[in-house]
């Protein structure tokens, strides 16, 4: 049995708890992620301001060189050369550019029908709410890496391939979450007062419900931003992303498979990046979520 | 006499769940004058909102319907009008305050955005005409400084100036009707006494018509002109408040009128009506009162009582009056 003194006690020692120690390693998981995409994105940018050679450009002579920290390695190419004599630097920031461009677009695409479908999921309800509920039933149990794979190897690699890979079932996670706070913000006494004072349908799908909803999915954008990225690099390495010579990630990553005895470092500068950035993408999002909704813990 | 604002003849609104037909409406009529405020009165569940909600349109499809009845609008009747007409009615010609108006304003918006909203959307008027317009609802509902107000959110504000917002959005577009439901149950008596008089003060100065709809006989005396007596789905009596205090003629509103608590009687426990209201599923054969009723006759609990005239607009549906 707890008694009354120690159920008070709780809450107090755990405001006061914290140590200045742990505050601090709290405010690094978002200091520390967002200074990494900030970097991302700046990198991406102003990549051939910042890129030292061109990433398809190959040195036959000097194949294989290990980074500048390393036994054999020169300053001319600070990250070392792949086993065909590119600057692994220039190619992990062109690649970060593909990377980062692939998984925004297909968050865009995604976020817009997620939304769409959740909102008039949640907001009509009845018929069109169970017809685009078992939609999303549907798209949530296809595996979706399978689905994205059979499509690239399909229409043939691309840009555009791989975007829309990754964005045809991932709209589901949207449209799922959307619709249950659509559905909350259906009956309350705002929506309510909207249509008491002659507001459509459509215009309380857009200038009520919408604005109350963006919270939501501006978590769920974030906590994508990783697992798109991831899913990028799975595609490039499988050899169905984008196609070579345009670098990225994941492709790069394979191109060092077989090398990885002799020159791992093709492999895992790349390897390392991908990692990062995912852990970026969801510290990033689960801090936006903890500040701005807590309730949303359970996603 | 002004013009007949409103005219309700013989509504009927039922609810189709699993259980069968809810007949939550069942031949309703009552009228609302221009820069009168006629009140609805009864019990929780007797049809109230529900009534209010049915001259809106605004009855949760599918299962709300009004099956029956005209709802007469200065000469247009609004029960067969299509949606997109009665849209234009709502907000512009009827408006409505919701029983919780603390929580009818969107979190997200500005208050001047919200009033402005309905201004744009039912009047025609220039941009630069928008803001004087929201302005002066502002001072219609007697809010101080309107022109800091419209910047403000709704998390800024309190309770009662929450009120007074949604009260200025309600009368944006100076509507010819103004439907209150419940919009004083959730204040305390001094809020409460401000918010009629200012109800009050805005009638003199729109002529609007007000259906104040409320479980509170204390508000009624206070507030309206005429009073509607509500007990499941039908209006029981309908009178000029003065005279349904004086001589209430069915036993539900004396009843009704003597379980307000009194500060002039004193020792004497409150009265209060036994038993329960009918199911709407299954309604007594005859008066719907007559199982609760302590002068009911066998006639009562065979045969409906007919509305009778008992002068003065005075009507009144019970055998025990000739």
């Amino acid at each position: 049995m707890t008694t009354l003194g120690e159920v008070r006690a709780k809450p107090a020692k755990r405001i006061s708890g914290l140590s200045r120690g742990a505050r601090i390693v709290r405010s690094l998981t978002f200091f520390v992620p967002m200074v990494i995409m900030l970097g991302l994105v700046f990198i991406t940018l102003f990549a051939p301001l910042i890129a030292p050679y061109d990433p398809i450009e190959q040195h036959m002579l000097e194949r294989r060189l290990p980074p500048s920290f390393f036994e054999g390695g020169t300053t001319k190419y600070i990250l070392g050369t792949d086993h065909l004599g590119r600057d692994i630097l220039s190619r992990m920031i062109y690649g970060g550019r593909v990377s980062l461009s692939v998984s925004l677009l297909a968050i865009m695409i995604t976020a817009g029908i997620g939304t769409v479908m959740g909102i008039a999921s949640g907001y009509i309800g009845g018929r069109t709410d169970g017809f685009l509920m078992r939609l999303t039933d549907i798209a949530m149990s296809f595996p979706g890496l399978l689905i994205a794979m059979l499509l690239s190897v399909g229409v043939g690699p691309g840009f555009w391939t791989v975007v829309f890979a990754l964005s045809i079932l991932g709209w589901a996670g949207y449209s799922r979450m959307i619709r249950g706070e659509a559905l909350r913000l259906r009956n309350s006494d705002f929506v309510m007062q909207a249509r008491v004072n002659g507001v459509s349908n459509i215009g309380i799908m857009f200038k009520h419900i919408f604005p109350n909803v963006v919270n939501t999915l501006i978590i769920i954008m974030t906590l994508q931003i990783g697992m798109m990225i991831l899913a990028e690099s799975a595609l490039s390495y499988l050899g169905i992303g984008i196609p070579a010579p345009t670098p990225s990630w994941g492709s790069m990553v394979s191109d060092g498979r077989n090398d990885l005895d002799r020159a791992w470092w093709i492999s895992t500068f790349p390897g390392i990046a991908i990692g990062l950035v995912v852990l970026s993408g969801n510290f990033l999002g689960d801090w936006i979520r903890d500040k701005t909704d807590p309730r949303l813990r359970r996603l | 006499m002004s013009e007949i604002v409103l005219q309700v003849e013989n509504l009927h609104t039922s609810f189709f769940t699993r259980g069968g037909e809810v007949k939550a409406v069942d031949g309703v009529s009552f009228f609302v004058r221009e820069s009168e405020t006629f009140g609805i009165v009864g019990e929780s569940g007797c049809g109230k909102s529900v009534t209010a909600l049915s001259i809106m349109r605004l009855l949760q499809e599918p299962g709300g319907r009004i099956t029956g009845g005209k709802i007469i609008m200065e000469g247009t009747d609004l029960v067969p009008l299509s949606k997109k007409k009665m849209r234009a009615y709502r907000g512009r010609m009827i408006s409505m305050i919701l029983q919780d108006p603390m929580s009818s304003l969107n979190p997200v918006y500005t208050v001047g955005n919200q009033i402005g909203e309905s201004i744009r959307l039912h009047q025609a008027l220039p941009d630069n005409m928008v803001e004087p317009a929201i302005i002066e609802s502002l001072r219609l509902l007697k809010i101080p400084t309107p022109e800091t107000m419209l910047g403000n959110y709704p998390f800024q504000l309190s309770g009662g100036m929450r009120q007074r917002v949604v009260g200025a959005i309600a009368m944006s577009c100076r509507p010819r009707l103004l439907i209150a439901d419940e919009p004083t149950t959730a204040l305390d008596a001094t809020i409460q006494a401000q918010y009629i008089a200012l109800f009050e003060d805005i009638q003199k100065k729109t002529n609007v018509a007000i259906i104040f709809i409320t479980h509170d006989f204390g508000v009624v005396a206070k507030m309206c002109h005429r009073v509607g007596v509500m007990y499941a789905g039908k209006i029981v009596e309908t009178a000029p408040t003065r005279e349904i205090f004086k001589a209430p003629q069915h036993p539900y509103t004396s009843a009704l009128i003597n379980s307000v608590p009194r500060l002039d009687r004193k020792d004497e426990r409150l009265f209060s009506i036994e038993g329960q209201p009918p199911s709407l599923l299954n309604l007594p054969p005859g008066c719907r009162f007559a199982p609760r009723c302590t002068v009911a006759r066998d006639t009562c609990r065979q045969q409906e009582p007919p509305e009778v005239n008992v002068g003065n607009e005075h009507t009144v549906s019970c055998w025990r009056v000739k």
